[in-house]
This record gives C-alpha cells, structure tokens and sequence, in this order.
C-alpha cells in the first residue's frame, strides 16, 4: 500500500475507485470539505482514528463504491473537528483526544469519554503525561423541566451483561433523554496492539467483542494479509466464511430469544437458547472452540476444519430449519409479544442513514447496506447474499431482520460447505511493511480495520472500529418518548457491545 | 402454535445427563454442599470488570436447558445484596476497579469470589495495558480460579462445586 497526496474531493473518489486502502494525504481544507460532504450526506463515514502527529479518516460515497482512506498530518496534535458537522464523528473525536491527545477544533463535545481519570496518565498512547488517578467527575448534558426527575443505572447493572453507565431523564414513566456514559471495559487494546506479532495482535484482536470474535480477528487478519500482500489459501477463505456464519447464528439466536425475554415472553429464550447451544456444539466439533477463537490468523486458519465437523454442521442446519419456523410463528402470532415490539424503540430512517448504522439497527430502519454484498470480499464475492430490509425502525423490525438473516445464514453455510475446496489453510504472512484495510460483515454489523506493518513484520498500528460506535447514539434516540420499561427491550434489539466499542 | 409448550410434554428434557459424564452427580453434589455450607441454595451476582463479553456468554448458557443451573440449586441474583458469591470476570479495568470494589463492599458476608476466565485470573491477554490491573485479586480477594478463554459452562459449573466443597 502506498500513501499520495489529493487536493480535491471528487479527484479523490475517483481515484479511490477500485485501488481500496491507498491513503491519501490531504490538507486541512480538504479535510474540512469531506467533513462538509458527510454532512451533506454525500459519504458515510467508517471510521475516525489517531496516532502521534496525525489523523486518519475512512469514508465511503453514499451511492456506493469502496471506501477512501486519508490522513491529515498534524504536527500541533489539532486537527479540525469533523463531529462539529457531523454527529457520528463525536465519539471517535473523543476518543482521539484521550489516547492520543489529538485535539479537535470548535469541537461541540470537549469531554473525555474512554478516559475517566483512573488511568494515571493522560494521552497513554501519544505524550503519556502522569496524572491522578483518581476518577474525574463526569457532566452529563443539562436537562431541565418541571416534574422531570433521573434515574442512574450502572455500571453494574441486574442481568449479566457488560458494564456501562445510562442516565435516564424521565416524565412520569416517559423517557425525555437518555445519555449513556461508556468506556468502563476500556482494556488498552491499541496500545497493546501496537508492537506485538500479527498473530499475538488476531488473539488481542478476537477479544474485542467476545460476540464478534470471529468477524474481528477476520478484519484484522483480512487488513494485515493486505498489508502484507498475502494471499489466503481457498479452503482457509471458505472455512472462514462458514465460521462467521456460524457466528452470525448464534448471536442472532440467542438475541432473538433474548429480546422476547425482555418482552416478559420467556418461552422464546427456552428455545432459542437451545438453537444457539446446538450452533456452539456443532462450532466446537467443528473448529475445537464454542465460540472459534483464535482459529482465524493471519494467513488463513490456526487448524483444518475436524472430520466430523462437515456432518456436525450439516446436522445444524438441518435441526435449525426444521425447529426454528415454529418459533417465528410463534412470535408472529403472540399478541402480548407483539404488542411490547411493534412501535416501540423507532429509529428513522434519517437517523440510520446520517450515523450509517450498519446491521439489523440499519437495516430495519431503510439502510440497505451489507459489507458481505456492498464490499463483497471472498467468499461472499461468489455467493449471492440475501440482505433483508424494513423501514419501520422499531423492535420488531430489528427482530425480524435478524428472522431473516437467520435463514440466510443456514443457506450460506451450506452453500459454502458445498464450495469447499480442499488444500492447505495456512500460509506464513511475509515479514514485510505495509498498510491495509478491511470491512467485515459481523452479526451486528460493518467491522473496519486498519493494519500498518512495521519492516519487521509486527503490528505498528492497528485500528478496529466496531458497528456499535455507530448504533450507541441511535439507541439514545430510539428511547425517547418510550417508558423506561422498554429500556431493556430496545437495548437488547439493539444488543451494542461495550467492549468492542470501548476498546 | 400454542401447542409448543404442551408438545414438550412428550419430549424428553434436553438436560445433559451424559454429555459431561459426571453431570448427574455433580448436581448431587452442588446441591448437597450448597445445603451443608448454607442451608439453602446459592444465589450468584456476576460482575463484568472489563471482559470482552465470552465470559458473560458462556455464564449466561448455565441457564440453558443443557445445563439448567437452577437444578442445582444456583441462581443468579440481580443485586450484590442477595448474593452469596461473586463470578467475577474481565482483567479489572481501572475504570472498573472501584465499581468492583463497591460491589465486593455490597455483599453480605460469608461471601466467596470467582475469578472465571483467563482475564480474571491474571489479566489474560490485557495485562501489562495501562488501562488493566492484573485481575480480580487486585481488587478483592479471590476464593477460587475457573480457568479458560472462555470457561466453558461444564468448566464453570465444575468450579462452583469445587468452592462449594471447601
């Protein structure tokens, strides 16, 4: 991969157009005008991230076509605020600002968000400056009004899920704002990222988001292949696609069930956890691990595919497509269950768009994206996948997108099981320098990565953005004007993760 | 459709008997510790400090009905409050070190702590970050140790009669 510079929008495009993962340098200005061209709904971005003494940046035009990469040096460690026109980019300004020190000018939101005062130093990944570490209080954004009180939930919340921070306003039972404060499980994973072995940096990789660990040390194994210039052995690139998959239909199994349990409807969760064991049984057969950690590397896979693990598979689809119809019926037909989803937790359809909120949180709300159609990358380039949408935006949608993409998925796994060729899974990643991107299609939604490889091989700087930086704020606004009952409920039709967001 | 539930009648029960091979004894055994050492059955709060989410997924499969944790008389508790035990899981972020900590503070005595996974025992794949400490020890004392990234249910169920033994 090579670096150039562009001074003009449109030229930059145009020679993004099909040379994916060239970064180009551009000045200030530019970067101001790609910012207005987000706003303008123009691009959607992808991701926003730092390092010492410059900001990167990915977007993708909105009438489709590969994603653009640039950097805009900044020597003074400012760079001019892309959140200032466009929301979505807020988050990830923050989040330069507490690794990096990078600051964003007229930044609209100037507070820390990973950084809560415990670390002992400020800007661990740029200056590193020591300071207390004795937690900073945090302000939560004004709301006044008569009759209005709040309501602090967590860290530490009832069920077991990860921990975060929501600060409800309520009128009544009526929710007025909700501000989630996130970053507790913010565990160093770029610094620690940085300096390791491609191999050692897929382990850290994989533990982004347990969930997703499949589709995140894919990314990350897809952008360091590319900043390697390796090629992946066939058999490695379809047993990768039948492991997300697999993956795919675990989580959207389990949250299926999961949803309905948060609409008081237990008998939905009895069943579908049972699916989603039957998919952790047949991946550990399969791939030696419930969840297939560690079995993407760079390079292709940690191990073959099991001799029984063809049939264990097989013997999954098989039961899934015979027990889980009954069970959409169900759902369809239970009025109590239906009354908890339909119209509640409505994401528009405008909203979706501007924050290009990827997976069943984008496409129940109009967002007719799918990095596994969109930015087809092998094997889904030989597939036709079936990429369900809706417009209504609210919990039922969310569900029945992920209704839908079940069946999909059983069809892709077989599919790929038939494609399968048989040969090596491994082939050693060359020690070479080199940059690299990838988008990966998780359960949840687009996953970006970005690999730079040092002349000795190993990881000098990695990025993964997860699709919840882009659902979190959406679920603030979905929560409006709903009771704080359904908190639970849109919550788990969204189902973010806080650690693959908190990194 | 509102036949699923009276079909299962007729269906015998997914409960591992044999897949762990010692399944059935093991639950004798929790529930005949739990009752020697408390009288009654155990209630569990998990706290996440900074895993990446596997733990929590294979914690949440006891509740599946292969595994069935509630036969054994162990339930997971919404509050610290009703607990008798912590299953502690993530290398302990220091932006979760005093939640943990509170949590610890909250539980009434007798009152034991889990470390589960690899993270909670010694930090995993996150220690040395500047952003972890190194465990759940650093914070609270541990009582016991279930090892894997993740513990696979069987692993944590296992773990939990072997405290209860003590």
């Amino acid at each position: 991969m090579s670096t150039r510079e562009s001074d003009s929008l449109d030229a930059l495009l145009a020679e993004g157009h099909g040379r994916e993962g060239v970064r180009t340098l551009v000045s200030a200005a530019l970067w101001g005008e790609i910012g207005e061209a987000l706003h303008a709904g123009r691009l959607t971005l992808v991701s926003l991230w730092g390092e010492p003494g410059a900001a990167h940046m990915a977007v993708r035009p909105a009438r489709g076509g590969p994603h653009a990469l640039v950097t805009l040096a900044c020597p003074e460690g400012r760079f001019p605020s892309v959140g200032r026109v466009h929301a979505p980019a807020i988050r990830l300004e923050r989040t330069m600002a507490d690794l990096f020190g990078l600051l964003a000018d007229d930044a609209v939101d100037a507070r820390p968000w990973l950084d809560h005062g415990r670390w002992g130093l400020t800007a661990p990944l740029g200056a590193a400056t020591p300071a207390p570490a004795t937690g900073a209080p945090y302000a939560f954004l004004p709301v006044e009004g008569e009759g209005l009180h709040r309501i602090p939930v967590g860290p530490v919340h009832a069920g077991i899920i990860e921990p975060g921070h929501f600060r409800f306003t309520a009128f009544g039972e009526t929710v007025v704002r909700l501000e989630a404060r996130l970053g507790y499980v913010h565990k160093g994973l770029d610094g620690l990222m940085a300096g390791a072995d491609p191999r050692h940096a897929a382990r850290l990789a994989g533990r982004l988001s347990g969930d997703s660990t499949v589709a995140a040390s894919l990314a990350f194994c897809r952008a360091a292949e590319a900043a390697a210039g390796a090629m992946v052995p066939e058999r490695a690139v379809w047993l990768r696609g039948v492991m997300a998959e697999l993956e795919r239909l675990a989580n959207h199994f389990g949250d299926v069930g999961a949803i309905c349990n948060d609409a008081a409807f237990p008998l939905m969760l009895a069943h579908c956890a049972v699916l989603r064991e039957k998919v952790l049984r047949a991946a550990d057969a399969a791939f030696g691990h419930r969840l297939m950690m560690d079995r993407i590397i760079p390079g292709g896979l940690a191990r073959d595919l099991a001799p029984e693990g063809t049939a264990a598979i097989r013997a999954l689809v098989e039961t899934a497509r015979r027990d889980f119809p009954p069970l959409v019926a169900l759902y369809d037909a239970t009025a109590s269950l239906q009354d908890r989803t339909v119209g509640t937790g409505i994401v528009s359809a405008e909203l979706a768009r501007r924050f290009g909120a990827g997976g069943h949180v984008g496409r129940a709300s109009g967002r007719d994206f799918d990095a596994r159609r969109d930015a087809a990358y092998p094997p889904y380039d030989r597939l036709a996948v079936a990429v369900p949408v809706r417009q209504e935006g609210d919990v039922n949608a969310r569900v029945w997108i992920r209704i839908r993409e079940i069946e999909a998925s059983l069809d892709l796994v077989s599919a790929m099981l038939d494609a399968l060729p048989e040969g090596p899974v491994h082939a050693p990643l060359p020690a070479v320098a080199g940059e690299g991107t990838a988008l990966v299609e998780a359960f949840r939604g687009d996953l970006f990565a970005f690999v730079r490889l040092g002349a000795d091989g190993r990881v000098a700087r990695a990025h993964l953005r997860d699709a919840s930086w882009f659902q979190w704020p959406l679920l603030e606004a979905a929560i409006e004007g709903n009771i704080v009952a359904d908190f639970p409920l849109c919550n788990k039709s969204f189902n973010c993760s806080y650690s693959g967001a908190d990194l | 459709m509102r036949t699923l539930p009276f079909d299962g009648l007729f269906k015998s029960p997914l409960s591992e008997t044999v897949a762990a091979g010692d399944l059935s004894s093991l639950a004798e055994a929790v529930r005949g510790a739990a009752a020697r050492r408390l009288g009654r059955s155990l209630a569990i709060r998990q706290v996440d400090a900074g895993s990446c989410n596997a733990c929590e997924l294979e914690i949440h499969a006891l509740n599946n009905a292969y595994y069935d944790l509630e036969r054994f008389g162990l339930h997971f508790v919404a509050s610290p409050r009703h607990a008798d035990v912590l299953l502690v899981t993530g290398p302990v972020t220091k932006n979760m070190a005093e939640a943990l900590k509170r949590t610890y503070d909250a539980t009434p005595a007798p009152k034991w702590v889990v470390a589960a996974g690899a993270c909670a025992a010694g930090g995993g794949p996150f220690a040395g970050s500047y952003a972890c400490l190194s465990g759940v020890a650093a914070v609270v004392p541990v009582d016991l140790v279930i090892p894997g990234c993740p513990p696979s249910p069987m692993a944590l169920l296992k773990g939990l009669l072997t405290l209860l033994e003590r």
